[in-house]
């Protein structure tokens, strides 16, 4: 789960990581008392004006402001608030910023890029580091890549110290004397809080010779909110596209995508093959959906509901792997489904698996429109023919 | 011969009283698998399964019974990294997890322990594995397996039936077939079950699919270059995925050039596996090599 800068930025003050101190707010009406605020409290006369969205690149486009006066926050804070923020994240629609963050403005000495992670393939966590803050840090891994460093964290009794003194060293941090506790405290929030990411970028080294996270992004193991339920409560629903949203109340696993062949599939793997098929046949996949392992009326039904929500759909191909539940009952179900709906799509159907040849008996002789096919090469062909 | 599991293996079930784990204990035993008994905390004492099998609080109470080779963990996300610990530390052989939703720091803590254990994890997140003909542990339908020579791995489940399916249908059948799981920190690799597909005399070629996300395919593709002489068929699900989107598998997204379809079949290719084009290809390629 993403959530917001001002929402990662409170979890690290829980522990005890200095932070770029600010305000969020959501409505027009607080800005100037919110200004206002920030400069007394934080003694800092210019502000910064942050938006708040999930995507990157918010700076670039606009959607971060220095304000040196009042006025000048004023104006900022207008102009950011309610506005289409388009990032290189965000897609070409843009997102709608719903919330700003206004903080002090801090003179900044140097900006470092810190991150942890999980390295998969070293099944430990990693700290990534670089001197290169404040900018993409893909682009420095992409130009630069000596100038990234990491430093494992493995399940060994000194690692953490270890690693930590190699971050400090390679970033030449040695005469902050706090920052071997903060690298301590950024890791028992990572762990503690069960990121599958924690990224400040930057991290700055101020005039005052203090060591501060600007910024902060923080991805969080959707599977552990069930012992964080104060960062589920983080969980910003217009952050997230409507369709998946719907879909996941109804326990389906939805992806819109840009094609016009909607596919209804049970497994996650099957489902990309699916999608992959498709393409490989001419066409373009509207969406990954994964049904779950029963499919039986009711998902069928919801599966139909969420992909005719996209217009673009001119055919659906539903490919079910029929195993403990076998293909005759989804068969029905999907008849079942299309007639309680009126569908006017095309719907090509194959079942594989127990009962498959009795499954596209009865889809055959049904009194409603639908194409049956044995294979999913077969399958996606017709539903990417049938269409043009 | 078969790997992992045969007819002779003894498993318990862990959730055994949950709805999930009852039904699937029942399946298991209707396909021949020998469950002798479940574990439930609190709910020793009584019985579970039409089979009306014996439940105990413990493994350790269960072990002053019956012999056990293997147990299968049915239980909710929350308690299922303690189930496979308390599996660990009672020296269960082979542990197979279906549970799926496991936050991933627990899985890291299950995988030292497993490093220094005598356990062998099959899963999170996954449908376990089948003999043909004679055993099942987890989730897999029986009634599509015929007993043959393609052993099978996979990190997806319907695309393992798939698999299974579509080698049964050219006529070849299969050994065994197991499902590793779609986590990011699973207990068993590609390359710890292509070890034991390599050592059975019985599996003539193997079936690896793999999807986005990770880097398991190429280490195994690599790894089968050096150490492997029996033919690879492989395919990889999310040709079409978008970069940064989490595709129903917490492992299946992109993060890095490796992890894109795109390049591990580049890298298997390389190896000297066969790359099915698309998943309706898997059976009729695997035919034509050892056919």
């Amino acid at each position: 789960m993403k959530i917001h800068e001002y929402q990662a930025k409170e979890i690290l003050k829980k522990f005890n990581v200095p932070i770029q101190e600010g305000y969020a707010i959501d409505n027009s009406t607080d800005i100037d008392r919110t200004i206002k605020k920030v400069q007394t409290d934080f003694n800092s006369e210019a502000v910064i004006v942050k938006a708040q969205i999930h995507a990157g690149g918010r700076g670039k486009g606009g959607g971060v402001k220095y304000c040196s006066t009042f006025e000048d926050a004023q104006d900022a804070a207008n102009t950011i608030l309610g506005m289409n923020l388009i990032t290189h994240q965000t897609g070409p629609e843009g997102k709608m910023v719903n919330k700003i963050l206004i903080t002090e403005a801090l003179d900044i000495k140097k900006e470092y890029y810190f991150a942890i992670t999980f390295d998969r393939s070293k099944n430990s966590d990693v700290f990534i580091v670089s001197t290169e803050g404040g900018v993409d840090i893909e682009e420095v891994a992409e130009n630069n890549p000596e100038k990234i460093i990491k430093a494992w964290i493995d399940d060994s009794p000194n690692a953490l110290d270890g690693a930590v003194k190699e971050i400090i060293t390679s970033l030449s941090l040695e005469k902050f004397e706090n920052v071997e506790q903060m690298f301590k405290d950024l890791y028992k929030c990572y762990i503690e809080s069960d990121c599958s990411l924690l990224e400040i970028n930057p991290l700055v080294s101020t005039t005052n010779e203090e060591i501060i996270a600007l910024d902060a992004k923080v991805d969080i193991d959707s599977n552990s909110l069930f012992r964080h339920p104060e960062i589920a409560a983080y969980h910003d629903k217009s952050e997230e596209d409507p369709l998946e949203l719907k879909a996941a109340e109804y326990g389906l696993n939805y992806i819109k995508l840009d094609g016009n062949v909607g596919c209804m599939v049970n497994g996650a793997g099957l489902a990309m093959a699916t999608m992959d098929i498709v393409k490989h046949c001419g066409g373009e996949p509207a969406n990954f959906l994964d049904v779950g392992g029963a499919a039986n009326v009711e998902t069928i039904k919801n599966g139909f509901k969420i992909i005719l929500s996209d217009k673009n759909v001119k055919s659906i191909l539903i490919n079910i792997f029929g195993g403990i539940v076998r293909c005759d009952r989804v068969a029905n179900g999907v008849i079942q489904a299309v007639k309680e709906l009126e569908l006017d799509v095309v719907v090509v159907v194959r079942l594989q698996g127990t009962n498959a040849k009795l499954a596209k008996k009865i889809l055959d002789e049904s009194d409603i429109e639908l194409i049956s096919a044995e294979t999913i090469n077969e399958a996606a062909t017709k539903a990417v023919e049938m269409i043009k | 011969m078969s790997i992992l599991l045969n007819k002779n293996t003894n498993i318990i079930v862990q959730g055994i009283t949950g709805s999930e784990g009852s039904f699937h204990a029942e399946q298991m035993m209707e396909y021949g698998s020998k469950v002798v008994c479940g574990v439930t905390p609190g709910k020793g004492g009584q019985t579970a399964t039409v089979n009306k099998l014996p439940v105990f609080n413990s493994i350790r109470d269960a072990k002053k019974e019956f012999q056990i080779d293997a147990t299968v963990i049915f239980v909710p996300p929350r308690f299922a990294a303690t189930a496979i610990i308390e599996a660990i530390e009672q020296n269960i052989e082979l542990i197979v997890c279906i549970s799926e939703g496991i936050p991933t720091r627990d899985m890291v803590t299950v995988k030292n322990m497993l490093d220094k254990s005598f356990s062998t994890l099959i899963g999170p997140n996954c449908p376990g594995l089948i003999t043909a003909e004679e055993s099942k542990i987890g989730i897999t339908p029986g009634f599509i397996c015929k007993k043959g020579s393609v052993g099978i791995l996979s990190r997806s489940g319907t695309l393992t039936y798939e698999a299974i399916d579509q080698v049964v249908n050219v006529g070849l059948g299969i050994t065994t077939a197991v499902g590793i799981g779609g986590d990011p920190v699973i207990g068993s690799s590609m390359i710890d079950i292509l070890k034991h597909f390599k050592d059975d005399d019985d599996t003539k070629g193997i079936v690896m699919i793999g999807e986005i996300g990770g880097n398991m395919e190429n280490d195994a593709a690599r790894w089968v270059k050096e150490n492997l002489d029996k033919p690879v068929v492989s395919f990889i699900a999310g040709q079409t995925a978008p970069k940064g989107k989490r595709m129903g598998h917490a492992g299946a997204i992109i993060s890095e050039g490796s992890e894109t379809a795109e390049a591990k079949i580049k890298i298997l290719k390389e190896c000297g596996i066969s790359v099915a084009n698309t998943v309706s290809e898997i059976g009729i390629t695997m035919k034509s090599l050892i056919g």
